[in-house]
């Protein structure tokens, strides 16, 4: 009878054993440890944050109580808010749009030169990209500068200027702008290039052979068959130039009389240099429904065109 | 074996007495005793400063047996503020930390009343100016202990020559070497006709107006003079003043004579615009000038340090101190108190002085008098009138006597420095800007 019971627990913890081998065996078991150390990562560094944003956004301004979304109303009935939704409105707009027109048009060009070169120059054109942004962007301030504009030097000699390229709403706008596009250009230039080199070259062969102009070849067979990759960057790209900081931190600090700042820069202002944190995370929440709201029309076209093929 | 009982009575009056001895004891030298210290200090601008500092604090270290850490943490990017907000949020971090003007006051409830530091301080180094006491104590308490290191004026810093040649003052006669300032006609009115001179000369005033603190700072000193205050020290808004208008009016003037593109003027611009020979004045500690002997001397051998003109109101400089605190999370309070006390003394004080070239201020009154500003050269005596040793101005800061916390975001946010590019240069209407401001204020005022 001992026998026979010591038999049954030896054959139930095989049982088990080979449950836990075989748990262990499964892919999506297998896939999920692999993942962990990623899920952790984005856990620690990008959920808790979110979390915690969400939780400080809630606080009144000494962080003693819970007040609610009475910050989120405060902020509506700010002038200084609306003006920086208007500026990082126009600011990721603007610059999203002239990235996409100069990358598509260089990566025609880069597309176009002999294999032989074409490396020297996609290297040279990624320089922008891969520069640090608050390093190139000191360059710029110092090309900006308010008395000792390289720029300005240059266009003495023409009669024009001196340009007040960061004291004045607009061009101070425009010089942000500039270089956001300077150093993001080159992003989509090279993601553009790659879905350029996948297009089939017999579509350009039988659109030459029914007589398409150069026009009709853009538009009816690079553009439809680059739709998906011009739509994911420019959605990638929308993302981070709406939660751009650096380069208007540096260039501008969000000058002259707050007509540059965007999300980020003025909620570093009002909540750490202000020192009214919860003022500060609220408004950095403010970019997550615009950009939730850009993602899903982006992504569900995407899908459409996706579920289409 | 043996159990011995202890009554409720006698527990209640031994604690009572431990726990005394605990609070009121000095900071005791010991093997054990002394422990660790983290110390996080501002990384000072004037190369060899810090190695001032780090000697003291070794030597204290020494005598006192205490394991020091010391981070200089630069303000560059906002690092030390970053520093203080980060660790005001993890409660835990340096056990003695720089703050500056306002952060005392922003974390009042974490940090340690230093009551006991700084009152025997002021009883033995002279009292502190009204400015320093405004920011650093707070309903009768003492939060931080104002510090030499980091503290200074954005008194007027001129080139002798150019304001003699082009305005016909001589600032020197002005403000005499270890004299009292013979400058009862330096007030607003010649320093606007001073403006003008300069500006028609080619080498304007270099007086920015951004958002960042040397454009706040001078700003606010203007403000003062005519009276100006945006809030009021019970927290009324009080922006639609005659004191206002009339600040605004006389910038309105004075903008005719600055540098067009002052509006995006920065901390560095001004002293960009002196050391290259571009500007006749700006509003700066030393900083400037030390640059200069090094890249242009012959522009530093022609520079002044001295008082700002007066205002109907009175004479105003603008004063940043910085301050010592201690986290109320602090592993070693009792050391981090002995630190900041050994740091305030006498001769403590005049070596961090010499290490900063004359730059860093200390708070207390019988300090204001060291050798090193009148020997600090070229040329000698350029610094006398830095640390403002007659007390010929009020030492000031940029919207006070408004509480703090209102305070803090006028001035980080630049109210007044928009409120005179909107007028003055903008040329918007005065009650619009007015109301411009209002709004901003009562938006700061939300608990």
């Amino acid at each position: 009878m001992a026998n026979i019971a010591a038999g049954t627990v030896r054959d139930v913890a095989g049982d088990n054993r080979s449950g836990l081998t075989k748990f262990m065996q499964r892919k999506s078991t297998i896939a999920f440890l692999m993942a962990l150390p990623l899920l952790v990562l984005i856990f620690s560094l990008v959920a808790y944050p979110a979390g915690y944003a969400v939780y400080l956004a809630m606080l009144n301004k000494g962080m003693t109580r819970f007040v609610g979304f009475a910050n989120f109303t405060f902020l509506f009935s700010r002038e200084t808010f609306w003006m920086v939704v208007w500026q990082s409105c126009l600011f990721a707009i603007t610059a999203v749009m002239f990235k996409a027109i100069i990358g598509f048009i260089v990566a025609h060009f880069v597309h176009n030169i002999p294999s032989k070169g074409q490396r020297k120059w996609r290297g040279m054109l990624l320089v922008p990209w891969v520069i640090p942004p608050a390093m190139s962007t000191l360059s710029w301030l110092w090309l900006f500068d308010p008395s000792y504009s390289a720029f300005n030097w240059l266009l003495q000699p023409l009669g024009i200027g001196p340009i007040p390229w960061i004291g004045e709403t607009g061009w101070a706008r425009f010089s942000v702008i500039l270089v956001n596009v300077w150093i993001g250009a080159p992003f989509f230039m090279i993601m553009y290039l790659a879905a350029l080199k996948s297009v089939p070259e017999q579509l350009y062969e039988a659109a030459a052979i029914d007589g398409a102009t150069w026009w009709q070849r853009i538009w009816f067979v690079t553009l439809p068959m680059m739709r998906n990759i011009i739509a994911i960057t420019a959605l990638f790209s929308t993302i981070v130039t709406f939660a751009n900081f650096d380069i208007v931190r540096v260039l501008t600090k969000g000058d002259p009389l707050n007509t540059t700042h965007v999300f980020a820069t003025w909620a570093f202002r009002i909540g750490i240099e202000g020192n009214d944190i919860p003022l500060g995370a609220t408004v950095s929440l403010f970019m997550v429904p615009i950009l939730a709201v850009a993602a899903v029309f982006i992504l569900r076209d995407i899908t459409k065109r996706g579920s289409e093929v | 074996m043996t159990s011995r009982k202890i009554s409720r009575r006698r527990f209640a009056a031994g604690t009572a007495v431990a726990s005394t001895a605990l609070v009121a004891a000095p900071f005791v030298r010991g093997a054990y005793a002394a422990g660790k210290l983290s110390i996080g200090f501002w990384d000072h601008w004037v190369p060899g400063a810090n190695k001032g500092s780090e000697e003291l604090i070794r030597e204290w270290a020494a005598r006192e047996k205490v394991d020091v850490t010391i981070d200089y943490i630069t303000s560059q990017g906002n690092k030390l503020l970053l520093t203080i907000a980060a660790e005001a949020q993890a409660r835990s971090g340096h056990d003695i930390l720089s703050f500056s003007t306002w952060l005392p006051a922003a974390y009042a409830e974490q940090l340690v009343p230093m009551n006991d530091v700084v009152e025997p301080l002021i009883k033995q180094s002279g009292a502190v100016n009204a400015t320093v006491e405004y920011l650093g104590k707070v309903k009768g308490q003492w939060l931080a202990v104002p510090a030499t290191i980091g503290s200074q004026m954005k008194g007027p810093c001129s080139r002798i020559d150019l304001l003699k040649q082009h305005a016909g003052i001589d600032i020197q006669e002005m403000y005499p070497i270890g004299a009292a300032p013979k400058a009862d006609n330096w007030n607003l009115q010649t320093f606007l006709k001073a403006a003008e001179g300069c500006h028609k000369a080619g080498v304007p005033f270099g007086i920015g107006l951004g958002t960042t603190s040397d454009s706040v700072d001078t700003c606010g000193a203007i403000f003062h003079s005519f009276g100006a205050q945006l809030v009021n020290d019970k927290g009324e808004i009080t922006v639609r003043s005659d004191g206002v208008r009339q600040a605004l009016e006389y910038w309105k003037q004075l903008v005719r004579f600055l540098p067009p593109d002052s509006p995006s003027w920065d901390d560095a611009s001004n002293n960009k615009a002196f050391v290259s020979g571009k500007s006749a004045m700006i509003m700066n500690p030393p900083s400037a000038w030390a640059v200069a002997k090094r890249d242009a001397p012959q522009i530093a051998d022609q520079t002044w340090h001295h008082g700002f003109p007066s205002g109907p109101k009175g004479r105003f400089g603008p004063f940043l101190p910085f301050f010592w605190g201690v986290w109320r999370f602090s592993r070693n309070q009792a050391a981090a108190k002995s630190l900041a006390t050994f740091l305030s003394q006498p001769a403590a004080v005049e070596k961090l002085v010499k290490a900063s070239g004359g730059y860093d201020i200390p708070s207390f009154s019988n300090l204001t008098t060291l050798k090193v500003w009148a020997d600090e050269a070229p040329p000698k005596g350029t610094l006398y009138h830095y640390p403002n040793p007659h007390n010929h101005q009020t030492l000031s800061i940029a919207a006070a006597p408004a509480p703090h916390k209102i305070a803090q975001q006028i001035y980080t946010q630049g109210v007044q420095t928009q409120m005179v590019v909107r007028y003055a240069v903008r040329n918007e209407p005065i009650d619009r800007v007015l109301g411009w401001a209002s709004t901003e204020i009562e938006g700061f005022m939300r608990n």
